[in-house]
This record gives C-alpha cells, structure tokens and sequence, in this order.
C-alpha cells in the first residue's frame, strides 16, 4: 500500500450505488405488492414477507459500511482463504442443512435461514480474480484452464450436491470472464452447439439429429477439403474426433433424456420446446406468470391494483416470479425500465471494470457482471417464457436476505476494489 | 475494449429481445379489455323462480318445487362417521367412497369451489340430515328449484328442464354449465320468457377460489328479473280426456279452436308423465324414455309424424276443383268400381263408394270418398292450364294455402314439413316427362302427399272456418297480458272463395250423418268430418309387404259458427270409421257438452289396445331396413 486513501467516500462510484439503491427501492415495493395480501398491509409488520425483506434491506447498510472501510487489499489477500472458507460452507450445509423443496440449502440459526450459495459466487469470484491476476499466469496453457475450472466448478459441485441445479448453472457464466481474459471463442461456439444440439435431441430424437449433424458435418467437411487438398491429410484426427464425438454425444443425451432424466426435469424443456401444453401441472407456473404480465398491458394496473398479484395466481410470486408483478402493477413501461436499469448497471460494470489499472480488480469486475447477467437473462427470461423454468432469483428484487445480501457483498467489494483505482500504479 | 465486446453485445443483444418479448406480450396481445372475465374476479348468481305454467282456465300444469342437493367443499372435508352419513343419505358405502374420491380429483384444482356430492335429496332425508348436518364437516345443503308436475298431462306439449349442455354454456353467454335450460315443448320454446335473468354479483378472488371482498363496489352487479308465468291454449280437462282415449295406441290428436288457432289439445301416444324427469327419478327414467325406439315416448306424433292423409285430402282437391270450374256441385262421374288413368292393364285404380254406373256428384262423392271422382277432379285441375307444368303449380299452391307442405309457424320448437309436391319436384324427379297420372293416388291424399297431423287439423280449421285460419299456437297469455304476436292475430286466406265451401261441408255433415261417420254421431251435435284409411307398406327384404292401414278422420263443430276443428291419427288403426271417428265424436262431446255420456263407447276406446297390431310390426321388421312406402 504505497499511499493511504483519506476519504473514500469521494472515490467511490456514486452512479453504481445509486442504480443498487433504485433496483432494492423498485424491488421491495413489488415484494409488498405482492406480499401484503397475506398480511396487515402495514409497513413495519415485521411478521410478513416484506417486513422482513425490509429488515434484510436495513442490515445489508452495515453490511456494506463493513465491506467500505475494509482496506481493499484485504480482498486481494485473503481471497484463497475467504474461498476456502465458503466451499466449508458448502460442505457442511450437505451435513448440517436443513432440507427445504427437497434441497439441503440452509443453515438454520435459530429460525434465521442462510443460504450458503448466495454467497459462494462472490468468493469464487474473488479466488478467480486472485488466481488469474497471477503475472504467471497465461490462459493458454491448457494447465492454467484447468486450474481456473477447478476453482468454479468446486463450489458447483457442493451445490450440485444439495442439489440446486439453477445455482450450479450460474457458475457457468464465469466463461465471460476467461474470455475476457483470453480463452479462446471456441468453448463457448463449442458450448453453443451443445445446447443446441440438445435441445434438438431433446425435441425430434436421437435418431433424425445424429443422421442430420453427421450429414452436415460431412458436408463441411468436404466443402473444406474440396477448399484445400491437403486439408484431410493435417486434420484427420480432429475430424475423426468430430465424428466420434458428435455420434456419443448425441446418443447420450437422448438416452439421458429418456432413461435418466426425472420426469418434472423432462417436463420443463417439454414445456419450454411446446412437446406438451400443460396450464395445469408444471407448466402452471409459467402460463400465471405470463397471463399476469400480459394482463398488465402497456401503462400496468397500478400499485396495488393487479388483481392477478393480489389473487396470488403466481406461485412463487415475492421471490423467483417477482418480474410478474412488475409487469403487471407497472406494466410495459415498469418492466422495460427494469430491464434497462439493469443493462445500464451491467454496462457501467464493465466499463468501471475496464478502467482497472489492477489486474485483480477488473477480473473480479468481469465475475461480478457475468453473474448479475446470468441470474438476470434466467430469471425473466423463465418469467416471460422464453427459458425453461430455473429457480434462482432476480438480483435485489427477490425476497430474501442470503440472496440480497450476497448480491450486495458482490457489487459493494467491487465498489471497494474501484474506489482504490487510482491508488494502483 | 475489444475484450468486453462479446459480453456487451449480449447484454444488448439479450436486452433487445427481453423487451421485445415484453412488447408482444403486454402490447400486443396484452392489456384486459373485459375487467369481468378476468380470472380474478368471481361472479355469484342470484337464480330467479321460473315462471309457471297454467292451461286456459288457469289450472296449474307446471309449478317449481325445492329440492336440496348435498354439496361438498373439497377442503374443508376431514374424517366423518361414513357409516352415519350413509345411512342419513340412503347410499351404500362403495357409492359415498366413489363419490367422495370424485370430489377429491376436484381438489387438486379447485380447493374452495363447492361440488355437488348428491343432486336432489328428498325433502324427508333433507330433514333428517339437516339436523345432524353439523358433524359432518365440510359438507352443506344448497335448495334448488325444479320442475313439479302437478297433472301428469301433456309432457310433450310442456317439454322437460334438463342441464345446459356443454356446447351451450359455451357459446351462450348466458348459461353456465350445470343450469338448466328447457328442452322440447314450451319449456324450450318459451325458455327466455319462462327463465327471467339472473343477478350477478361480482366479488374479487384469490388463487383458492376463496372470495376476498366486492368488486369495485358492485358497480357491475345486476339484479334478477323473474320468470314470466305462461297461460296455455290448452284445455287440461280435453287434454287429459284425449291421452286417456289414446291409451294403447300409436298416433296423436290435434285439436284447434277455429275462430283463434289456438291449440285446445295437443295428445301424442304413447307419452310420459313429466314428473319422471324431475330430480332423482330422471336418472332412473330417462334411458327408458330417451332409449326407447320402439315407442319413441318423447317423439310427438301430433307435430311430427308425417303420414298421408288419406280420403280428407279428397275435400282439399274438391275445393280447388270447385275454385278452378272443372267441377261444380253438379258435375258428375261415373264410376264403374274403379278409375283408369291408362290403358295398360294396371293402369286402373280401385274404388269402393259401391254406386255402380250411376252419376255421382260432389255431396255423394265426399260422403262416400269415391276415388274416381276425386282422381277424375285432380286430372281436370292440373289439365286445365295449357301448360302443365303451371297447372300443377297452381294445384299445389292452392292445397299449400290450407298450410299444408310447410312449417305452420306455431310456436312450439318441433315440427315437420310434410310434402305438397310441385313442378320442379316432379321435374326433378321424373326426368323422363310426367303428368298427372304419374302419381294419380296424389287425388286421393296418398302417393306423395305427406302432411302432420297439426297440418290437417289447421286445414280443417281452415274449411270450419270458410276460406281462412289463424297459425296455430300454444300460448295464450304471458303473465296475464295476452299475447300479441302479429303472426297469431292475423288471418291467413286461402286460395278458395268462401261461396265454395257450403257444398263440402255439407257433405262432410253428410259423413256424420249417413256416411261413414254414422255410429258416431252426438246428440244435438253438427259434426262435420272426412273419415280416411290410409295404406301404408313397410319393405321386407326387399318385398313391399302391405301393413295394417292407419286410421284418420278430421272433423269440425258444430257445423254453424265452429267451435273446434280436429284430426285424429291412429296408426294401423284399420278404417277410420273404426278407431279414428269414435275418438273424434267422444273429444267433441266432451269439449263442447263438457261431459260423456256415452260411456260404454268411452270405456270401449280406452281399453282398445293395439298392441298387437304393434308387436307384429316389431316382428316383422326384425329385418326390414324402413318403414312406409313413401319415398321420403
């Protein structure tokens, strides 16, 4: 630390703070809205959903005066140890979890929940940034690739383990950053086939997708070597691979589907790709949240007047279907301006992040950004229809505190990390 | 930045589409333009008392009784004294464990909305379960009104109340499943009238069903209207008098009152006792009643059997001969057992007046139907025009103008069309030329002819009347205001002058008097009337067989200022001097002496069954693909 930083409260990025402040406000009163049929209606009845949310809120300012005035190297330190720290966590809630919809997620302190995922992302966030801000360290090499997968998909594995499948999924979203970082496009076209190529199988079977994908990749692969002659003679074995790889996987996906796969998991991609029309069963879910949203129509009922939030159609409605209130209370406009306030903090993240003289401070940035965009694109994307129905929240709109205050520890240690920008040279 | 780029371009990317979707829903197919269908508003319904129903003296025929149907809420149902309750509620334990597991399916879905667990308890078992009712948590009674049937008479005039069915509560805004709508006779015809509307009272409500206070203040809530009472034409006392003659046998009788077309009596047998569709019995009694083909119970013959009318036609070609001056009163024929249309050998049509070779006229031709006259007068018609395809039009508009060949128009919701054939139907059919030879048996009301039994009577109606009638209908007053419908107050003309009607009626007194209606005179009665014998075939693999012909007589009186004008239908019934005309005289005599005193004939009609003239038809057509010769 070469130069003391007096007064943080000038350094720090106001505009951030401001859009968190506005996202929490917006969320809380749709989390009123959408809880105070079941309760008094008064503000600080501390027994209903939203006076709780209300006290979540209240602690998450300590939270983030602690996480201020911590010295920002404390991050950058003992990332490795906060990491290890958190995958303990993991770890022990398998043990020591209280099971909740069928997953071991919670800590139970005397009637307080805690839900050590929310808060892994973070850590694993920090101890990524820690191992690639490493001057050693070159994505290229395939051992530094894996070492960087070792350290995202440790914690997923617990979480797989509880299992909370939707959380695993956002660790996914860590690929941003090694690319950011310089891993090459190719796993991520290579990911994109797979989903595609799954979702195909998934649909129209095994049998007419391995004979389709192994057309058109021969197809490319004479077109390549009507191209170039000598292509077949350098690439063989790769070509060999394609082949191989294609035919397994495909086979084990559509065996996966019809021979592991559980019935309600099947059910949402059937959902989702329309195999079934279902308003009833699984699919209910989607078709309330949808209704409700379409019912709020261009300017939305108003605060307190969607008579479909009121009703309590949507299940689920204070935390992973929060988005369907806004659409309907708020209407086009509200939903819209929600989607926008979210792009506009995912974009002034990365351009703070991109003015990172530290290595460390930017990697983390880009973990904080491809986290919120994965929790936000899943989770309405879920509410609005267009993705099959993942449970994880909606960053500060969902009821919860684990998940706000995870959320909050996320974006204030970035903040933190910005604020002593113009410290590192 | 080129690093960031991938990232920036989805979250635009993803953004774009996000709102756009968005747009689609909220904008596009978005927004709620009727606030009451929404989900979440729940409509309560107020149910007004459906009218009565009363004949024209104002007897009650049809009245509303409560009835208490065991309603369950899903939910709120935890463990009960089965054995108990059962027994309250007279089922055994496997019915309540079925209906109990229905209710439970219900569940899933709709845990706070009330099912029925049984319709209609009787008013004793409603007593007795009314006072324990407290232990069996979860269960209520709602009172519904049904039908009560206080004279079990004239069901097919009244029709019966039945659940809406699925399609109905779908498209009509009206209906929701499981209310009941009117099916057949006035119940249907006069449904809007009889039902009112009903008060709807809108409450907002949660996911469960549960309800959680007004909506908007009632600001859309309505009240009921109640049901309007009918008054029939009916006369119950004639009514009842005709299904008890009719007793064992197939047909119908129409009975009209000349000077309004009101319809005094409407009998079909064999009919039913309404009270058999109401509550529990209809479960029990309809399969029978619906089911049976044979009889056909709910199949009313006064509107909708269509048969040939036989010898009466003979009166309607003799009026349209007397209007187109091809025959008059004194015109004559001779006829020599029989009329020849052609010169091959079966060209010949049989007659049995049984006046050989001596001049018949118009009066002896109608009291003794001779085919020959009447076959000799449609030929002349239809040949009088050079043309012939007008001349038959000229004939069949004429007969259509008694209301014949064509719904009448009453307002009951059955009915048949019947046949007056006319040029293009012949054109249509007989490709190769025809004339009116070609079905010659036309003449004598059979061939093409087909008419209903409401049809002749309203031609009757129509001779009674000289030259006009009234549309027949069945309701007098709506809520004590008569009705008004310019259909049923305005005369209708025939195609014939009034001065051609003296001679046929005097004939048809003739028929009474000395013809073939003789045995069934009544004292210090005019009748008026044309017996008629009606052949008809059925077709057994392929053979024509010829069956039992049905018997018809049509009659009015008395002859001066006509108080009644009828026909009687008897299938294979024999002659209609037999079975038709009896019941004719003893249905006049009860309706205009008010009393029988001829009660051996009276007795004599009602135990007269022809049941085995019936059972040997089921035999016969045990392979037999139609019925009636008829074409149609």
């Amino acid at each position: 630390m070469r130069q003391q930083e007096n007064n943080i409260f000038k350094n720090i990025d106001w505009f951030t703070i401001l859009l968190y402040l506005i996202l929490v406000a917006f969320g809380w009163v749709n989390i009123y809205a959408a809880s105070s049929t079941n309760s008094s209606g008064e503000l600080f009845d501390f027994s209903s959903r939203y006076g709780k949310q209300l006290i979540f809120i209240a602690l998450s300012f300590p939270l983030i005066v602690f996480i201020l005035f911590l010295n920002s190297k404390f991050y950058e330190q003992y990332s490795s140890l906060i990491y290890i720290f958190s995958l303990v966590l993991l770890a022990g809630v398998l043990v020591f979890g209280k099971k909740i919809n069928g997953a071991t997620s919670w800590y139970n302190f005397g009637g307080i929940g805690l839900q050590p995922s929310e808060f892994s992302k973070a850590f694993t966030a920090l101890a990524l940034a820690k191992l690639m801000s490493d001057r050693q360290y070159n994505l290229d090499l395939v051992k530094n690739q894996i070492k960087a997968f070792i350290v995202i998909f440790l914690p997923a594995f617990f979480i797989a383990l509880q299992p909370d499948m939707g959380s695993v999924l956002i660790y996914f979203s860590f690929f941003f950053v090694l690319n950011r970082e310089g891993l090459t496009l190719r796993y991520f076209i290579l990911g994109i086939i797979t989903i595609v190529l799954f979702l195909l199988t998934v649909n129209y079977g095994t049998k007419i997708i391995l004979i389709s994908t192994l057309s058109v990749t021969s197809l490319i692969i004479i077109y390549l070597i009507y191209k170039n002659k000598q292509f077949f003679r350098f690439n063989w074995p790769i070509i060999l691979l394609t082949y191989v790889v294609s035919i397994l996987f495909i086979t084990a996906v559509g065996y996966t589907y019809t021979n592991i796969l559980k019935q309600h998991q099947k059910d949402r991609f059937d959902i989702l790709l329309g195999k079934i029309e279902d308003n009833r069963g699984i699919g209910y879910n989607t078709y309330q949240s949808e209704l409700t949203i379409k019912s709020g129509g261009f300017l939305g009922k108003g605060f307190l007047q969607g008579d479909r939030t009121q009703g309590n159609f949507v299940p689920e409605q204070d935390t992973d279907y929060i988005f369907s209130t806004v659409g309907e209370e708020w209407g086009f406009l509200g939903s819209a301006l929600v989607i926008i306030l979210f792009s506009v903090l995912l974009y002034r993240i990365i351009f703070l992040a991109e003015q990172q003289t530290n290595k460390f401070s930017r990697i983390y940035g880009y973990g904080l950004v491809s986290i919120l965009f994965f929790h936000v694109i899943v989770n309405i994307g879920m509410v609005i229809g267009l993705l099959p129905t993942i449970g994880i929240p909606l960053p500060f709109f969902s009821y919860g505190g684990s998940s706000l205050w995870g959320f909050t520890l996320l974006i204030f240690i970035f903040i933190r990390l910005d604020a002593h920008k113009k410290y590192d040279y | 930045m080129k690093r960031s780029f991938l990232l920036i371009f989805l979250i635009g990317l993803v953004g774009i589409i996000y709102i756009g979707r968005l747009f689609q829903l909220q904008v596009l197919e978005g927004g709620n333009p009727n606030p009451i269908s929404s989900a979440t508003i729940k409509i309560e319904y107020d149910y007004p008392e459906r009218g009565y129903i009363y004949d024209r003296s104002g007897k009650l025929l049809v009245a509303n009784q409560i009835s208490y149907d065991v309603m369950a809420i899903p939910k709120e149902l935890s463990a009960i004294d089965t054995l108990e309750f059962c027994s309250l509620l007279k089922i055994s334990k496997e019915d309540f464990l079925r209906r109990i597991k229905k209710i439970k399916n219900a569940k899933k879905f709709a845990p706070w909305l009330p099912a029925v667990f049984i319709k209609h308890l009787a008013k004793k078992d409603y007593a007795f379960l009314q006072e324990k009712l407290h232990k069996f948590k979860g269960f209520y009674i709602q009172k519904r009104t049904i039908r009560n049937y206080p004279k079990p008479i004239a069901a097919n005039v009244l029709g019966f109340l039945a659940e809406v069915n699925e399609l109905q509560a779908k498209n009509n805004p009206e209906y929701e499943n499981g209310e009941l709508i009117g099916k057949l006779g006035v119940e249907r015809y006069y449904e809007k009238e009889l039902r009112g509307s009903k008060g709807k009272k809108h409450y907002n409500r949660d996911n469960l069903n549960r309800i959680t206070g007004s909506y908007k203040e009632g600001i859309y809530d309505t009240l009921s209207v109640p049901g309007k009472d009918l008054t029939l034409t009916i006369d119950s006392d004639l009514q009842k008098y005709g299904e008890k003659l009719m007793t064992g046998k197939r047909g119908g009788i129409v009975v009209l009152e000349p000077s309004s077309g009101e319809i005094l009596a409407l009998v079909t047998a064999p009919s039913y006792d309404p009270n058999l569709l109401v509550g529990r019995k209809r479960s029990v009694y309809s399969p029978t009643l619906f089911g049976d083909t044979i009889n056909n119970p709910t199949y009313d013959r006064g509107l909708q059997g269509v048969y040939p009318p036989g010898s009466p036609f003979k009166i309607l070609n003799g009026l349209v001969g007397l209007q187109e001056g091809v025959i008059s009163e004194q015109s004559y024929v001779y006829c020599y057992g029989g009329y020849r249309y052609g010169k091959r050998k079966n060209e010949f049509m049989k007659c049995h007046c049984g006046i050989y070779g001596r001049p018949i006229r118009l009066k002896k031709a109608i009291a003794r139907s001779c085919n020959s006259y009447f076959s000799d007068a449609y030929r002349k018609i239809i040949d009088k025009p050079k043309d012939i395809k007008s001349g038959f039009d000229n004939w069949s508009n004429q007969i259509k103008s008694f209301g014949l060949g064509n719904y009448l128009g009453y307002d009951l919701p059955v009915g048949q069309k019947g046949l007056i054939p006319n040029a293009k139907y012949y054109n249509d059919r007989y490709s190769f030329g025809w004339g009116p030879t070609t079905n010659i048996s036309n003449a004598i009301g059979q061939g093409e002819i087909q008419t209903t039994p409401i049809q002749l009577a309203n031609a009757t109606a129509a001779i009674a009347n000289r030259g006009f009638y009234f549309t027949p209908h069945i309701v007098k007053k709506l809520n004590s205001e008569n009705i008004n419908n310019e259909k049923f107050t305005s005369k209708r003309q025939t195609t014939i002058a009034p001065e051609h009607f003296p001679a046929v009626i005097d004939a048809m007194h003739e028929v009474f008097k000395t013809g073939t209606g003789r045995y069934s005179q009544v004292k210090g009665i005019d009748i008026c009337g044309k017996t008629g014998t009606v052949e008809n075939f059925t077709r057994i693999n392929g053979q024509k067989v010829q069956l039992t012909d049905h018997s018809i007589l049509i009659a009015f009186a008395p002859k001066d200022n006509p108080k009644i004008a009828m026909a009687v239908f008897v299938e294979n019934g024999g002659f209609g001097s037999t079975i038709a005309a009896p019941i004719t005289s003893l249905m006049i005599e009860k309706y205009i002496n008010g009393k029988v005193e001829r009660k051996y004939l009276e007795d004599r009609m009602v135990n007269l069954s022809l049941q085995k003239e019936y059972d040997k038809l089921i035999i016969k057509k045990d392979s037999i693909e139609a019925t009636g010769e008829q074409h149609l």
